[in-house]
């Protein structure tokens, strides 16, 4: 290493240079950040607040969010389970298909979310690999409450798999061993020592899965049927209140996920400075 | 460095905070079951420029269902819009609509192939199962700078006209058949002469929206393009919306009648038990109140006395039907719209250009 290198550069950039970096850098995020963001809750208030109470508490705006948090708190869970599940194999055991397994966990995040809707309708609609046998049966799945949660299932299955997996290599399995030969059970060495170990990055995983549940709109769109008051979750509800040209309505919901987004970004800081204290410690213990 | 003690308590307070918060959420999110008292529910699967219309019908529909049937359950109806040629696929896919009310009697055909309506469906209403009919016409911006006053100046140079995608719109293929109809009615017209026609106009068009509202928001909203070709009470609509000061209504010399369609969904009003209100709610779709609903909203009545009172609001032309120009709509479709057929043989000529 030449000692030029261990200077910062920045120091022997001109000020003139660092202050356009930076201005650049603000200009950017408020033009493509900020603004739109502001844009959704000046429009949803653009005719005061009234109009805007009236839009959230509208029956199919109430049965949009109602339905939107059914399907992430069905989704969400679902996905923790899996993801816990998934990182604990792939990271505490060696087994033949373990690359390829962890390749497949990240395929939701690299498909287009309106295939991720359409696999749906090809396997369970009315003319599926498995739709007529279903519907023998009378269980119904596409346009219905069903397809809506597989398919957001689908698209946010890597969230808190992808958070734990790098964590609990870093990690490895020496305290999984040490209470083992302690004599703890699966459960207890789950419970005491693992779970304790992974809790942050779990709550991250599952706030960024929440947040992608809450926000889906392509791959909900395709399995969706847009029922108002039935089958349209929020994302989906915005675009029939736009259609309408009820831009009021739309814009107040919208804000209501800008401020879901919002809140779950808050939580994420904080989690992420707490987050860094735990790693810390356990990487000095 | 750290603080463990801190750093613990926080965690301990942070816990149940978490857990509260999960369980707040899934209480809200635990399924109402509405009122006790079950309505018949029926749902009504349409296109994009009716949502006001169904919006209106259903209400007075459901109230008069209510007064003829005492002491029974009532009716409720649910609605779902989007592209004509999409809804109709939707309803194939599974989506199990009691009614569907679409733009064009091919998409409904199409939902017959399958076996859901039976095939003979647009006799079992009246006049061909189109209860209210409408037709193109272009919505231009306030002086009409452009001066468009006939089909003839969608083709100019330097026009940019708004028209979605025929392929997914059922108001786009009424565009596009009242455009080639147009062509092909002029002195001198023909088969040739009517295709480099369209084919002009499409390379006028800068973008092609899925359905007729999305083009009405790109022409409206976001002031894309010169001319919109849309329906008339689409046009109507928007130029109630958005002040009549930014937006004229051109009705060309010539353009095609255009007849949405509706039909009962046998399959599925066999599976609800709800042939007997489905049916009721279409025939009402007829009845002189229905009728006048649709002409306030700016589509064409069928009945001819609620057309002649509502004169004033729809500006008189030649009016072609498909069936006069084209013939039956699977021949129109294996023609012109297939893959392969004459829209993608000229949108791909265009692009080459």
């Amino acid at each position: 290493m030449s000692q030029a290198r261990t200077t910062s550069p920045a120091r022997r950039d001109p000020p003139v240079l660092v202050a356009a970096l930076i201005g650049i850098a603000i200009a950017y995020l408020a033009l493509v950040l900020v603004l739109p963001l502001a844009t959704v809750f000046a429009e949803a208030l653009r005719r005061g607040l009234e109009p805007f109470v009236e839009g959230v508490t509208h029956a199919d705006s109430l049965a949009a969010i109602r339905l939107t948090l059914l399907v992430a708190a069905i989704a969400v869970p679902l996905n923790a389970i899996f993801g816990i599940a998934a990182a604990w194999a792939v990271t505490k055991f060696e087994f033949w298909g373990k690359s390829a397994l962890v390749t497949l966990i990240d395929l939701p995040f690299s498909i287009s979310p309106v295939i991720s809707g359409l696999v749906y309708v090809l396997l369970y609609g009315a003319h599926g690999w498995f739709g007529p046998t279903l519907d023998a049966l009378g269980i119904k799945v596409i346009f219905t409450v069903t397809g809506i949660v597989l398919a957001t299932i689908l698209v946010t299955l890597p969230f808190v798999a992808r958070e734990l997996i790098p964590l609990m290599q870093e990690q490895g399995s020496d305290e999984e061993a040490a209470a083992a030969t302690l004599g703890a059970g699966a459960w207890r060495t789950f419970f005491f020592v693992t779970l304790p170990n992974i809790k942050w990055a779990l709550m991250y995983g599952v706030l960024l899965c929440t947040a992608r549940a809450m926000g889906e709109f392509g791959a909900v769109a395709v399995v969706s049927g847009h029922i108002r008051g039935k089958t349209a979750t929020m994302p989906l509800h915005v675009e029939i209140l736009y259609n309408e040209y009820n831009f009021v309505a739309a814009f107040a919901i919208a804000s209501l996920l800008a401020l879901f987004a919002l809140i779950t970004l808050a939580v994420k800081t904080f989690l992420e400075a707490q987050f860094a204290d735990e790693l810390a410690a356990q990487r000095t213990r | 460095m750290n603080l463990p003690n801190t750093s613990g308590l926080r965690r301990r307070m942070l816990f149940p905070l978490l857990g509260g918060a999960l369980l707040a959420v899934s209480a809200c999110g635990a399924p109402s079951d509405g009122p006790p008292a079950a309505d018949t529910q029926l749902l009504n699967v349409s296109y994009d420029p009716t949502r006001e219309l169904y919006d209106e019908v259903n209400s007075v529909f459901a109230a008069q269902w209510a007064s003829e049937h005492p002491g029974e359950a009532g009716v409720t109806i649910e609605m779902s819009h989007g592209g004509s040629g999409r809804q109709a696929r939707a309803v194939i896919d599974g989506l199990e609509a009691d009614v569907v009310t679409l733009a064009v009697p091919y998409d409904i055909d199409q939902i017959a192939s399958t076996g859901l309506i039976a095939t003979d469906w647009q006799t079992r209403l009246p006049r061909n199962s189109a209860p209210y009919t409408s037709t193109m016409v272009f919505l231009v911006r306030a002086g009409n700078p452009e001066n468009i006053r006939d089909w003839d100046d969608l083709v100019r140079d330097g026009v940019d006209v708004i028209t979605p995608n025929p392929k997914t719109s059922g108001g786009a293929r009424w565009n596009y058949l009242a455009a080639w109809g147009y062509a092909l009615r002029q002195p001198g017209g023909s088969e040739a002469a009517a295709r480099d026609f369209v084919r002009r106009l499409y390379a006028n068009v800068p973008v092609l929206d899925t359905g007729a509202r999305g083009s009405t928001t790109t022409f409206v909203q976001r002031n894309i393009g010169d001319v919109l070709i849309t329906w008339e009470n689409e046009a109507h609509l928007a130029l109630n919306e958005f002040g009549e000061g930014r937006f004229e209504i051109v009705t060309p010399s010539t353009s095609i009648l255009a007849e949405p369609s509706v039909a009962w969904v046998d399959r599925n009003v066999e599976r609800h038990g709800t042939r007997e209100v489905a049916e009721a709610y279409l025939r009402f779709l007829y009845t002189p109140e229905a009728q006048a609903i649709a002409a306030r909203r700016f589509f064409r009545p069928s009945d001819p006395e609620v057309l002649a009172r509502h004169a004033d609001q729809f500006p008189a032309l030649e009016l072609f039907t498909a069936g006069d120009v084209f013939g039956t709509w699977s021949d129109i479709h294996a023609a012109h719209f297939a893959d392969g057929a004459v829209f993608d043989q000229i949108t791909a000529g265009a692009q080459r250009q």
